[in-house]
């Protein structure tokens, strides 16, 4: 994945930098709509959960309820949102809750209290009927021993969820072919679990349960009995088939980098509680207290930052809105004592860098235009990619480096001061 | 001996009473037991020797292999030799008959143990107590209640050899990682689902293993069982034992054994890959089959 990153760099000519991870990230705002709800849930595993409740929601801590009732607490009041199309990770020390979590958004375990609302329907007051259709129709799961039926073939495992739904077999056939299709094992259909690889076996369980096409995909620490190098693959993958298809996945992981690397928004869960939800880069910089900046301190950040994260928009940099004329635009670098100016449109698109060497220049000339002023061979990088593969190339590039999202709106540059910044941050 | 807890006495008062007042229950359990065993004994011992020779070599080179397939021969022809080929196929139909009625009560009643603690604990110490309890004594009261024969030996056999088909249903059905009946859950298996295409599947290794000690306990208890008659090759041994007639004794005795090593072996076979459906062995006929259309 890094040779690969940085080979894109590499690429010459003012193309944009490409990187495979792109969608994801960007294009999922504040404003999406919300997909998987979960509202004051807890969880304590008990007989009779109203003692041991009313402790905890008059602040008693999970060692208190333990100590006095002999009842474990499997989560604690959780609330949380998950919207459509991203990538929500739960990450946590074992013993945190984050299994236990994930088992009660498809109630695998009941949860005690508390409301999951899938698209705005409360799964907790559903009757087992209600929630058996729903698993049926709306979820898919993907288990950390990928629990395959030893005894279907890969196509039947496929199709698993669909047999249960009562799907004839032409039907769940075609759709489980079309799954394994997916997961790059059209040619496997045939194979049985024992004669498959970890890999190839989780690839199985991810085609199993993308096969009923679910609302909402649940992977529970999906990735983590597969050897590192295997891991990074089937991580590269569960991306690809996010930018074909963006669906919505509740990931549950111990592996921070993993939750760096795959998550749009993560969750952190301590002790039943979930201590802060935000993007990794919101974590990263503004941890929510000492347990979330212990997890970080060993990060990379040059790993963990993308250019989006990054890149600064007007107040280090001269923006120049078209149309417009050279005259001020010269004026504007001038004022504030800048050297090089960022060309958008009216409508966002980023169309090039000019200078005032080059704005000189051009006025000079008998009929200016800006498009005469651009500086050549700049390179434009995504929003999406990661910092440590920028680094050759901020450092290399007079002018701070623009940043465009997937439709080539300038959302601000990077200077070799601010990279450098963002390197030592904090510490 | 009035100060005695006399709880044998107790037992054949429960008996008597039974058998005076459910005479009609045994009479057609008696009925069942005896239609279903004579017609596997007149199909067994009925057909030609060397049909059935052939049809259990055949299963051997299926199931097992060709040394295995070339051993049955040897071993069926050697007891044909001897002269004992109707008594051990008379046994042999005791045998699949009691095996199969201990599955039919057995394996339902694992599955029942396995889903439902109360029943668990209940089940479990009832089968502590049968296989503890010494084989002859289940004669008794099968003889008390259907008399001498065919019937009373099947049944006592069922009794005794009934116990690893339900524990291995049980512990089979426990043993399913978690993982697999969770994923059987969260892609919406109702009960039902869940037993017949998550945890029977998992568990049939077990339950397979569960048949071959089955099997092997109805083919130790049907010798003895013909003390009350049920006939077979057991009869040929206890002449033996009456005549101390060494030369029958052994005859009858290695007739016994080489049944039991067919048989145990290809009830093995099936516990082996119960898992996998068909053989490697015949894998090359997969390519002649056609290709499901994509």
């Amino acid at each position: 994945m890094n040779t690969m990153m940085r080979s894109a760099v590499s690429v010459g000519g003012p193309a944009s930098l490409g990187f495979p991870r792109g969608a994801a990230r960007t294009s999922i705002g504040e404003d999406a709509a919300v997909r998987l709800e979960v509202r004051n849930v807890y969880k304590v595993f008990s007989a009779d959960p109203k003692p041991a409740l009313s402790m905890l929601r008059q602040g008693a801590s999970k060692a208190e309820v333990l100590e006095k009732l002999n009842v474990n607490v499997g989560v604690l009041d959780a609330s949380f949102q998950v919207r459509t199309g991203e990538i929500f990770v739960i990450m946590g020390l074992s013993g945190s809750g984050k299994s236990t979590m994930i088992r009660l958004l498809n109630r695998l375990i009941e949860p005690s209290s508390g409301e999951i609302l899938l698209d705005g329907k409360d799964l907790v007051s559903m009757s087992k009927a209600e929630l058996i259709q729903a698993r049926r129709r709306n979820m898919g799961m993907v288990f950390q021993s990928f629990a395959l039926m030893p005894h279907l073939s890969a196509l039947d495992n496929a199709a698993f969820g669909l047999e249960i739904s009562g799907v004839s077999k032409a039907e769940r056939h075609k759709a489980a072919q079309q799954a394994l299709e997916q997961v790059g094992l059209g040619t496997y259909a045939h194979r049985y679990p024992r004669e498959m690889s970890g890999g190839m076996q989780q690839r199985v369980g991810l085609a199993r349960a993308l096969a009923n096409d679910p609302t909402i995909l649940l992977m529970d620490e999906a990735f983590s009995a597969l050897d590192p190098l295997i891991r990074t693959e089937m991580q590269d993958e569960l991306l690809r088939l996010q930018r074909e298809h963006q669906r919505t996945i509740v990931f549950i992981s111990h592996d921070l980098d993993e939750a760096m690397r795959i998550g749009d928004r993560i969750a952190i869960m301590e002790g039943g509680r979930i201590v802060q939800v935000g993007t990794p880069y919101e974590i990263l910089s503004r941890p929510a207290d000492d347990y979330v900046r212990s997890f970080f301190r060993n990060v990379d950040a040059s790993k963990v930052l993308r250019a989006g994260d990054v890149a600064r928009y007007e107040a280090t940099n001269t923006v120049i809105r078209l149309p417009g004329e050279l005259t001020p635009a010269l004026q504007q670098l001038r004022e504030n004592h800048h050297n090089f100016g960022y060309v958008r449109t009216q409508d966002g698109r980023f169309e090039g860098v000019v200078s005032q060497t080059t704005l000189e220049r051009e006025l000079k000339g008998p009929q200016p235009r800006f498009i005469n002023a651009f500086l050549p061979d700049v390179r434009t990088v995504n929003a999406a990619t990661p910092v440590h593969a920028l680094l050759a190339l901020v450092a290399d590039t007079e002018w701070p480096v623009p940043v465009v999202d997937d439709d080539h709106n300038f959302l601000g540059a990077i200077s070799r001061a601010l990279m450098l910044h963002t390197l030592v941050r904090g510490d | 001996m009035d100060s005695e807890i006399r709880i044998g006495k107790w037992v054949e008062d429960l008996v008597s009473f039974m058998l005076d007042h459910f005479q009609s229950t045994f009479d057609a359990i008696a009925t069942v037991v005896n239609g279903f065993g004579g017609a596997i004994d007149y199909v067994l011992v009925g057909a030609p020797a060397w049909l059935l020779i052939g049809l259990i070599v055949a299963i051997s080179l299926w199931r097992v292999g060709v040394g295995f397939a070339v051993f049955t021969v040897a071993a069926l022809v050697l007891i044909a030799g001897i002269g004992l080929w109707t008594e051990t196929a008379s046994t042999l139909g005791l045998v699949l008959t009691a095996t199969l009625l201990s599955l039919l009560v057995g394996v339902p009643l694992g599955v029942w143990m396995a889903r439902n603690r109360v029943v668990e604990s209940i089940v479990r110490t009832t089968l502590d107590f049968m296989q503890t309890m010494p084989a002859f004594v289940y004669l008794i009261p099968a003889v008390m209640f259907f008399g001498l024969g065919r019937v009373p030996g099947i049944l006592a056999t069922v009794i005794f050899a009934m116990p690893p088909a339900v524990r291995l249903t049980s512990l089979g059905i426990q043993q399913v990682p978690a993982e697999i009946v969770e994923a059987g859950k969260a892609f919406g298996c109702h009960d039902r689902q869940l037993l017949f295409k998550v945890q029977l599947p998992n568990a049939l290794p077990s339950i397979m293993a569960g048949v071959n000690q089955t099997m092997m306990m109805a083919l130790s208890m049907i010798v003895i069982a013909s003390m009350i008659g049920a006939g077979g090759l057991g009869n040929v041994v206890l002449q033996g034992i009456q005549r101390l007639d060494i030369a029958l004794g052994f005859e009858s005795g290695l007739s016994v054994v080489l049944l039991a090593i067919v048989l145990d072996r290809i009830t093995q076979s099936f516990g082996r890959t119960a898992s996998a459906p068909g053989p490697a062995r015949f894998a090359f006929l997969r390519r002649f089959l056609p290709v499901p259309a994509r």
